[in-house]
């Protein structure tokens, strides 16, 4: 506090006591306010704030934990070998289809189904909760179903319905794919779109239940059809809720771990980011490097997340 | 409401709106019988004419993304040799053999109390701390209240791999590598900025006039927390633990760098049966199951609050 400033609340003080004393008062009122909130920030501040400064500082390192003698300032050093590494680069532009193109087709998916639910039909309660299912498979045993109970090449469901239809017209010899080796991404996508459509879905669903029906019905009354109905009406009312899927969806799928981990080991191509940083730190114990592919992967995510928290509150305020 | 406000409006507008006024009343007042036929027809698609073939198409799309888990759940219940055969043998007789082998593996036991554990306390935990903070977030904000939830949310979107590292340094350092303690700790944080959201969005639905009303009578945070807070906004918080509970139970890439042969939770329990082992189709599914079933229980008992929760409050 500089002098001038408490000479100046001194004459306050002495002029007048009580504007000190309502600055007091409220002072310790903000505080009544704030106390509740304090010990869930304070913890998520300590929690996430601090590995992540941690982790800026360890990209700056060279640091190998296989080599604890040469451990230095490494200058922007590991950042260049980020991006002059082909292995790295791939697992970047790998991390971005698969987030595209999953995110994409459970959209797409997701708003076809949510259509169809939005009619009343029997059983529409059954049907919801069978829409559900895949998002309450735990994600590793998700990776698991497919890999072993699914894309199995000897004795996978998709195989043997191949296998079984094709007996079904007398034919002997059924197309069999090795689908985990033969298209390896594919079928991760596969898996994850199964996961993530309903997910799409629900938050689809709950866009077209909160339409105004009084736009609808003047539409109707001017002979709208259907599909211009979708387009002018629906399509705009559902944009917002499209974009908060896409970006939660997104951030999430980013961060993909459990399914390249478990479906392909990030094999044949289909390492991406989460995996290509777990590998260099658990394999090759290179914490510098795994620390500035850290800090990339962050540097990837607030740019997405803007878009989130933008979508976010955009809904927040129409809501209120 | 806004109604006798316009009508108190004594300037001459357009006549179109004059008429509006004189609309506006007769309709409030015939609002209580002209609402339930009209939330009926809201039910129906205002362009769907109930056609069955739709209905079909619904069911058979269920079937279809269904199809996978039941798949998972029936596989789980035949032989080994039954369960590897092309074509697949729907119709196969039912044997509990895979369950035996999975709870006959001296892990399956300790990683499935291991990740209640971990769940069941973080959930505790985050209820503790967010039910305050949202209080503090929406009844009674904070100045900056706005900035406060983006900043909290902000830190749930930042990759949990980035944090990895540091966290793994720490713990070798200060010896809880392997100790469910950090699992715990690690469960609440991730979870907590998403709990306060959700609660948040729970909270505000409770009436302002009864908290002034409580605060009139004198009654204390608690208090007010109890009484007037807790009977609204219950169906919230229920969702909001059993949301909780959902990420903390499925989470692996944390529980994979940090625990080990001690600590190893269900998820993780289920990474060793990433590499085939000859026929062992019905004891994957078997484990596939009875891992996913506090998840698929939870989440169809929160099945009304999911997208609220999902969508972080934004969506009702």
């Amino acid at each position: 506090m500089s002098v001038s400033e408490t000479t100046a609340e001194q004459r306050t003080v002495l002029q007048d006591p009580s504007p000190q004393e309502k600055r007091a008062a409220s002072r310790k009122a903000g505080w009544v306010r704030r106390a509740p909130l304090m010990p869930a920030l304070v913890f998520v501040i300590i929690m996430t704030q601090l590995p992540f400064a941690t982790t800026i500082v360890i990209s700056f390192m060279s640091w190998n934990a296989l080599r604890p003698d040469e451990r230095g300032f490494a200058g922007f050093g590991n950042y260049a070998q980020v991006f002059s590494d082909s292995g790295l680069r791939s697992s970047v532009f790998t991390t971005i289809v698969l987030t595209i193109v999953v995110v994409g087709v459970s959209l797409v998916l997701g708003l076809l189904i949510a259509l169809l639910l939005d009619r009343h039909f029997f059983g529409r309660g059954v049907v919801r909760t069978m829409m559900i299912a895949p998002f309450l498979v735990v994600p590793v045993a998700a990776a698991l179903l497919w890999k072993h109970a699914i894309l199995n090449p000897s004795y996978g469901l998709i195989n043997g319905v191949l296998t079984w239809v094709w007996g079904l017209f007398g034919s002997q010899n059924p197309p069999q794919v090795a689908w985990l080796t033969q298209f390896p991404l594919l079928s991760i996508e596969a898996a994850l779109i199964w996961q993530w459509t309903p997910f799409m879905m629900l938050i689809l669903l709950a866009g077209l239940q909160s339409r105004p029906a009084e736009a609808f019905e003047a539409a109707k009354m001017d002979g709208a059809s259907p599909v211009q109905a979708f387009r002018y009406i629906t399509l705009p009312h559902l944009r917002r809720y499209i974009e908060l899927g896409a970006t939660l969806g997104a951030i999430f799928i980013v961060q993909n771990f459990d399914a390249v981990f478990t479906m392909t080991s990030g094999a044949l191509g289909t390492a991406n980011l989460p995996y290509t940083i777990y590998q260099t730190f658990f394999v090759r114990q290179d914490y510098g490097l795994a620390a500035a592919q850290g800090v990339i992967v962050v540097i990837g995510t607030i740019i997405v997340a803007t878009f989130a928290l933008r979508s976010v509150s955009s809904l927040l305020k129409e809501e209120s | 409401m806004t109604t006798s406000g316009t009508q108190h409006q004594s300037e001459p507008g357009s006549a179109r709106r004059t008429g509006a006024q004189e609309v506006a009343p007769a309709a409030t007042a015939a609002e209580v019988d002209a609402a339930p036929p009209r939330q009926t027809y809201r039910k129906h698609s205002p362009l769907s004419r109930p056609n069955p073939l739709w209905g079909v198409l619904a069911w058979v799309v269920g079937l279809l993304f269904a199809s996978p888990a039941l798949w998972m759940v029936l596989t789980s219940f035949h032989s080994e040799v039954d369960a590897a055969t092309n074509p697949p043998s729907l119709f196969a007789p039912l044997t509990l053999d895979g369950y035996q082998s999975f709870f006959g593996n001296s892990n399956a036991w300790p990683a499935l109390i291991n990740s209640a554990t971990a769940s069941v306390v973080s959930t505790v935990l985050v209820l503790v701390l967010s039910i305050p903070a949202a209080y503090a977030l929406s009844i009674r904000p904070v100045k900056k209240w706005s900035d406060v939830l983006f900043f909290l949310l902000s830190t749930r979107f930042l990759p949990i791999v980035a944090a990895v590292l540091p966290l793994y340094i720490f713990a070798v350092w200060s010896g809880a590598l392997d100790q469910i303690g950090l699992l715990i700790a690690l469960y609440t944080a991730m979870n907590l900025p998403i709990a306060v959201w959700m609660m948040r969005s729970f909270l505000a639905e409770v009436p302002v006039e009864m908290l002034e009303a409580a605060q009139l009578d004198g009654a204390g945070l608690i208090r007010t927390l109890r009484s007037v807070v807790a009977p609204v906004a219950m169906p919230g918080i229920a969702a909001t633990a059993l949301i909780c509970f959902i990420f903390s139970w499925q989470e692996l890439l944390l529980a994979r760098s940090l625990t080990g042969v001690v600590a190893g939770t269900a998820p993780v329990f289920l990474t060793s049966f990433v590499t085939s082992q000859g026929l062992f189709l019905a004891q994957v599914s078997a484990a596939a199951t009875i891992v996913s079933l506090p998840v698929l229980l939870a989440g169809f008992a929160a099945q009304d609050k999911l997208v609220q929760g999902l969508s972080l409050g934004a969506v009702k």
